[in-house]
């Protein structure tokens, strides 16, 4: 039996196997080539890029947790005209998917930098989708983080909307630190997102006992890796659950955190997701992405199971 | 003077061949072929901890103390600092490890035969007898500088057997009294040395830069900054420094280093286990913030 791993992302995007990787975990893609063939994996998902090249914070940037980490790294890069001139072509050279996740400290400059992306002379041949990373801080609205908040998340995804293609589906990448996610993501796709992604980070403090001082230099940093999967799974499973109920338009979930193993992977789609990015499991191991497609494959196999898009969200109905 | 940042990484599951003491530190063997035939000095190995199913993610770095393609063998000198490198070495003969490598951008190394001095602060020595045996393959003379806080956290004085060597330690438990950049000064004049080689803790790396600039020595150094993945997708390992087009970047000593041209290197930004953004530094906060203002007056006129 071959098992037909095909991800579907819906508007015609569909993806060779669901496994991805997650924004910020990856870089742009030249250095994980450097171990395996990155066109193999299910999508490439960038490094969120914003207008301007970034220096980042300063260091320590990240700090290590029981089963995973927290960072702080501040987005650092190189801006989106750089971005266009040198990593979107060498994604195109290698024959690369990208999933482009694009940030701003307002939603003009999220608009901006999609418009930029774009025009580019290789968006059509290597952008598959894009990512809203709207899990960074609005400057304009006292650093509040926009996914945190209905109308900042809707009000980045308007002004998005017009700049994309229909063709190019946006994902909007959701925090798990709100009260209520299925409002976040009611208030994403109502204003244009075509899927989501979920989840980012979760925000946390480490105190350096010996110095008796924040560890980060940029004090708080997102909480990833192992230790956030139920969080994952569980706000997969509420906005699932909301979507099947018709609280919420339907629409694709790209399901995110802690994934490390093929299982992780199944766990994450039997809640609703529709592919799988792996992200801090990269650091561990930089061949994850290529690992958990081939686990994935080998589990499905071993079940029986013919499709992977047919055990999206299926334990709803267990 | 090349640099590996296209050059392909192995990822190994290593057999440890041989595990000893070494003062505070463990001398570690592994087999890992791949590695060893294409290993240069200065550059670094990743390991992982604890196995399969871990909870500690990252992954940890230490410099290649020296490699044999015939046999090969890599080797590295492990510090206990913490639950991960503890578990390294706890590592016995037989077990496995995983590890990433070749790592990083290796020493550079002169063309002409040229008189070098190497220094190696506590287990920063560790590559520092590779890459003077490397140098004087290459017909250069190199004199060798080893220092730490005491005798026991020396690493490798017994292994300078073709290398005229100067041990300085903090408390005077070995050699000279003092830092391993007193002797510095006076050993690059005797020796006419126009390159030096430093490894160990950033105060010491500064030093020497310090020390080797007014005296138009080049000064390269091997950071150890502390780093998630090693191969250059985690961002956290970052340094500023100056690029050839006189633009500061944080760079990543993962892959832009971890050898770096002293000169280049921000010290001024690096103190008290922190390193801040300069002001001056490419997207910096403070020029993104000019920046804004500058728009903000050109939009309101």
């Amino acid at each position: 039996m071959t098992v037909d791993l095909t991800a579907d992302l819906g508007h015609g995007v569909l993806l060779p196997n669901p496994v991805l990787t997650a924004s910020g975990c990856a870089a742009n893609g030249k250095e994980l080539h450097r171990l395996d063939d990155i066109a193999k994996i299910g999508a490439f998902v960038t490094k969120s890029v914003k207008r301007d090249p970034q220096s980042g914070r300063g260091t320590p940037r990240m700090a290590e947790t029981p089963s995973g980490m927290l960072n702080s790294i501040g987005l650092q890069g190189p801006g989106i005209h750089a971005f266009v001139e040198h990593d979107l072509p060498w994604l195109r050279s290698v024959g690369a998917r990208a999933i482009v996740s694009i940030a701003g400290e307002s939603s003009a400059e999220f608009a901006e930098v999609a418009r930029a992306l774009v025009a580019a002379p290789d968006f059509d041949a290597t952008v598959a989708a894009i990512e809203v990373n709207i899990s960074c801080p609005n400057v304009a609205n006292r650093g509040l983080v926009y996914a945190c908040d209905p109308a900042s998340s809707a009000e980045v995804l308007r002004l998005v909307v017009p700049e994309v293609p229909r063709s190019t589906p946006l994902f909007a990448k959701l925090t798990p630190d709100v009260t209520d996610i299925t409002v976040i993501a009611e208030a994403a796709l109502s204003a244009g997102a075509q899927g989501l992604t979920m989840i980012n980070t979760l925000l946390g403090i480490r105190i350096d006992t010996e110095r008796m001082r924040p560890h980060l230099f940029g004090l708080t940093g997102g909480l990833s890796g192992p230790a956030i999967r139920p969080v994952a799974v569980r706000a997969i499973w509420q906005v699932y659950a909301a979507m099947r109920a018709g609280r919420i338009p339907t629409a694709p979930i790209i399901g995110v955190g802690g994934v490390r193993t093929g299982e992780d992977a199944l766990e994450l789609t039997l809640a609703g997701a529709s592919a799988v990015q792996v992200g801090t499991a990269i650091f561990n191991d930089p061949l994850s992405p290529w690992r958990v497609a081939r686990e994935l494959g080998d589990l499905l196999h071993a079940r029986g199971i013919p499709r992977y898009d047919d055990l999206v969200g299926v334990a709803h109905d267990h | 003077m090349t640099t590996t940042a296209g050059d392909r990484v192995h990822s190994v599951r290593a057999e440890v061949i041989a595990a000893a003491a070494a003062g505070d530190y463990r001398h570690l063997v592994f087999l890992a072929p791949e590695i060893a035939a294409a290993a240069r000095p200065g550059q670094f190995v990743a390991l992982a901890v604890g196995g399969d199913t871990s909870g500690l993610l990252l992954r940890r770095s230490f410099s290649i103390h020296r490699v044999d393609p015939g046999t090969g063998t890599v080797e590295i000198v492990v510090a206990d600092a913490g639950p991960g490198t503890r578990w390294i070495t706890r590592l016995v003969a037989g077990e496995a490890v995983e590890v990433l490598g070749p790592l990083g951008v290796p020493f550079p190394v002169p063309d002409e035969p040229t008189p070098c001095v190497l220094l190696g602060g506590g287990y920063g020595s560790a590559p520092m007898f590779w890459l003077a045996k490397v140098l004087q393959d290459k017909g250069c003379h190199v004199d060798l500088v080893l220092g730490a806080a005491t005798q026991d956290r020396l690493f490798g004085a017994d292994l300078a057997d073709r290398v005229p060597l100067t041990v300085t330690t903090d408390d005077g438990s070995a050699g000279i009294t003092g830092r391993v950049t007193d002797p510095l000064s006076d050993l690059l004049r005797t020796s006419g040395a126009t390159l030096a080689y430093a490894c160990g803790p950033m105060p010491m790396l500064r030093a020497v830069t310090q020390v080797c600039r007014p005296l138009g020595v080049s000064a390269y150094v091997a950071v150890e900054e502390s780093m998630a993945c090693g191969i250059g997708v985690c961002m956290t390992c970052v340094l500023p420094v100056v690029g050839a087009d006189g633009v500061t970047r944080m760079s990543r000593s993962c892959v832009e280093g971890p050898t770096f041209d002293g000169a280049r290197v921000r010290w001024e930004a690096i103190a008290d286990g922190r390193v801040a953004v300069p002001g001056d530094c490419l997207g910096s906060p403070a020029s993104l913030a000019a920046l804004n203002h500058a728009a903000a007056q050109g939009s309101s006129r």
